[in-house]
């Protein structure tokens, strides 16, 4: 599944044009990036948070080369699945 | 920010659309890719990150409460990996 499809299916429940529906898609998409990038988490009941997560500084090592290389601090985002999501799947 | 908040700022910033079709799109978006994983199918969204099931083996477990063993069986939990962008994004 893709983009297009989560667009066409709002042409298809909403009543707007399909430009207007993939412009939705991506202006709720836009938002989430923007609310994460604030280090802010979003969630969403029944399917589950996205949170920011802050790493600390550690080594690494190329594993070709097996050169140790330090790895910067940095932040990631993490999904924690809700109990409904996970009870969805199996 | 919670979905009742998304809802709210997606009906602000499109003033054609009603509350009621703005709770629609979100609702639409998420129902969606929890179905499209239920059925076993991966979701990639450009630019944001995709999800896919991911299998956990039977383990085994203990009750916290009695310390008696108890075995969890294998099952599949949701994954979500986030895109180049979006890791790019939360960095900046």
């Amino acid at each position: 599944m893709r983009k297009a499809d989560l667009a066409t299916e709002i042409y298809e429940k909403v009543g707007v044009s399909k430009k207007e529906a993939a412009d939705l898609v991506e202006l709720v998409l836009d938002t989430i990036k923007g609310i994460l990038q604030k280090g802010e988490s979003f969630k969403i009941a029944g399917f589950g948070n996205f949170v920011v997560r802050s790493k600390g500084p550690r080594k690494g090592r190329n594993p070709r080369t097996g050169e140790e290389i330090g790895i910067t601090p940095r932040r990631v985002v993490t999904f924690r699945p809700s109990q409904i999501f996970k009870k969805y799947v199996n | 920010m919670t979905k009742a908040q998304l809802i709210e700022k997606l009906s602000e910033q499109v003033p054609t659309l009603t509350k009621r079709q703005a709770e629609v799109v979100v609702n639409t978006i998420f129902n969606g890719i929890r179905t499209a994983l239920a059925k076993g199918d991966k979701i990639e969204i450009r630019g944001f990150g995709s999800f896919r099931l991911r299998n956990r083996r039977m383990k085994e477990g203990r009750n916290p409460k009695t310390g008696t063993t108890v075995s969890v069986p294998a099952k599949r939990v949701p994954f979500f990996k986030a895109g180049k962008e979006l890791k790019e994004i939360v960095n900046k």
